[in-house]
């Protein structure tokens, strides 16, 4: 899901990293004195996530989880994803610089819009039902990331065209895996400690 | 990603002074950054394959210089080659232009296939020169450096926290992974794996939030004022000027190639 550099025109990219810096500055406001370390940790925990290979047929996909990161973390998924990305791209050479900025926007955006309008459903009714919600919280999350990624590539030219429906269609299955594994874990989040999501607002 | 994390490959917390990385090693680590943004740019300004088989070369160049191990960091940038296969195999049938062959009815135009030399090009030259000069760093002299350069505070913490507990929550990971294994849960397609997957994941997440909770706990016992202290200075030195000129005029020389 990584765009690499080259790949996009100058106006795309510069409109990501604009966006980017943006949403970053507003994450960063939410951040205040307590919940620094909390978003660092999760920040980690979903950098260690990514690593998780989940098999699939006879293929495996890894995990994304941005959804999940979204509805822990609200705005403040921005910032995390932000660092997590940069890291993957300095240390593990995945995605690149120039685009760092969109691929920001790819990922964190799904995040916090997944995070607005699944975020309150979350902590109410039984487990199950937040379950069932979060569950559609990361599908939705997925959609929305691949659906931006092909958008950033259909802006860059028609010819991108192609490659941008195959990189929805290629993701459905990611999105059911996703769906699954963030409902089950919102599920095991609300029973082993139900205050995380009563809020209804971000850790 | 996993097969980024070797078992033995060294983690991000870890310090490791007694690998210095040649002449790339040496130079502050400030200069680094910004010349490797500034390559990242002037890259995907050009155009033209000569110039961008040069940038490559540049690249390769610092991986030569940086005394990296050369094999395994060109194996990482092949992975990321892999990832983006499908797009560039794709391009020569999308885009129009003179045909070169067809593939059951589909022509392959010339236009599309330097197009798609000309990205895998720059992502290569720019990924590279990236990893060789700031991915060198340890990563808490990333998070000092940037401090340096002015980054919000409050991101440079963050990256400093995601850093320190990447490790950690890997190895808790593991540990879980374990745990299940031991168990005999073998991953395959099936909903018992999604489920265990999920709540390991969730596991993960409900242990991470109380272990921040423990965290802030003991920094406030600290004295834990919102504020960092950085203690890392950076000094500039007559090489890191040399350096900075000569890639700097690198840079120029790769835009005037473009030119021509």
């Amino acid at each position: 899901m990584h765009i690499v550099d080259g790949a996009l025109s100058n106006p795309v990219v510069i409109g990501g990293a604009i966006a980017a810096a943006g949403g970053i500055a507003v994450g960063l406001k939410s951040l205040d004195l307590d919940r620094i370390p909390t978003a660092g940790v999760l920040s980690a925990s979903f950098f260690v996530a990514s690593l998780i290979h989940v098999p699939i047929g006879p293929s495996s996909v890894h995990l994304i989880l941005n959804g999940l990161a979204g509805l822990l973390l609200g705005w403040a998924a921005f910032p995390a994803l932000f660092v997590g990305l940069l890291l993957q791209a300095v240390f593990f050479g995945f995605g690149g610089l120039t685009v760092l900025g969109v691929n920001t926007v790819n990922i964190a955006l799904p995040a916090v819009l997944a995070w607005m309008i699944f975020g309150r459903m979350i902590g109410r009714g039984s487990p199950v039902q937040g379950a069932i919600w979060g569950g559609i919280g990361g599908a939705f999350s997925i959609a929305a990331t691949t659906a931006f990624v092909a958008l950033s590539l259909a802006l860059s030219g028609d010819a991108f065209l192609p490659a941008a429906k195959l990189v929805f269609f290629a993701h459905i299955p990611v999105m059911v895996i996703e769906a699954v594994l963030t409902g089950f874990a919102v599920l095991l989040a609300r029973r082993v400690k139900p205050e995380l999501f009563l809020r209804g607002s971000p850790a | 990603m996993a097969h980024a994390l070797e078992p033995q490959a060294k983690t991000l917390a870890e310090a490791t002074s007694d690998a210095p990385y040649g002449v790339i090693g040496d130079l502050d680590p400030r200069i680094r950054i910004v010349m490797a943004c500034l390559f990242a740019i002037v890259t995907v300004a050009l155009a033209t394959i000569p110039a961008l088989i040069s940038a490559l070369s540049t690249s390769i160049g610092l991986l030569l210089l940086s005394r990296l191990p050369i094999r395994r960091t060109l194996k990482r940038m092949a992975m990321m080659d892999s990832f983006i296969i499908f797009m560039l195999v794709l391009l020569p049938f999308s885009m129009p232009g003179e045909a070169m062959f067809t593939v059951f009815g589909f022509p392959a135009s010339w236009q599309g296939l330097w197009k798609a030399i000309e990205i895998a090009l720059t992502a290569n030259a720019v990924i590279l020169s990236l990893m060789v000069l700031v991915g060198t760093m340890e990563p808490v002299t990333l998070g000092h450096a940037l401090h340096k350069l002015r980054c919000p505070e409050v991101l440079v913490h963050l990256l400093m926290f995601t850093i320190r507990y990447i490790e950690v929550l890997r190895e808790e990971y593991l540990r879980l992974r374990s745990a299940m294994k031991i168990r005999g849960f073998r991953p395959s397609t099936n909903w018992h794996t999604y489920r265990s997957f999920g709540y390991l994941v969730g596991m993960m997440l409900v242990r991470a939030i109380e272990r921040s909770e423990r965290i802030l706990g003991a920094m406030k016992c600290r004295g834990f004022s919102g504020r960092l202290m950085l203690l890392q200075d950076f000094c500039m030195t007559r090489r890191d000027y040399v350096f900075a000129v000569l890639f700097s005029l690198v840079c120029i020389s790769l835009l005037m190639l473009d030119f021509l």
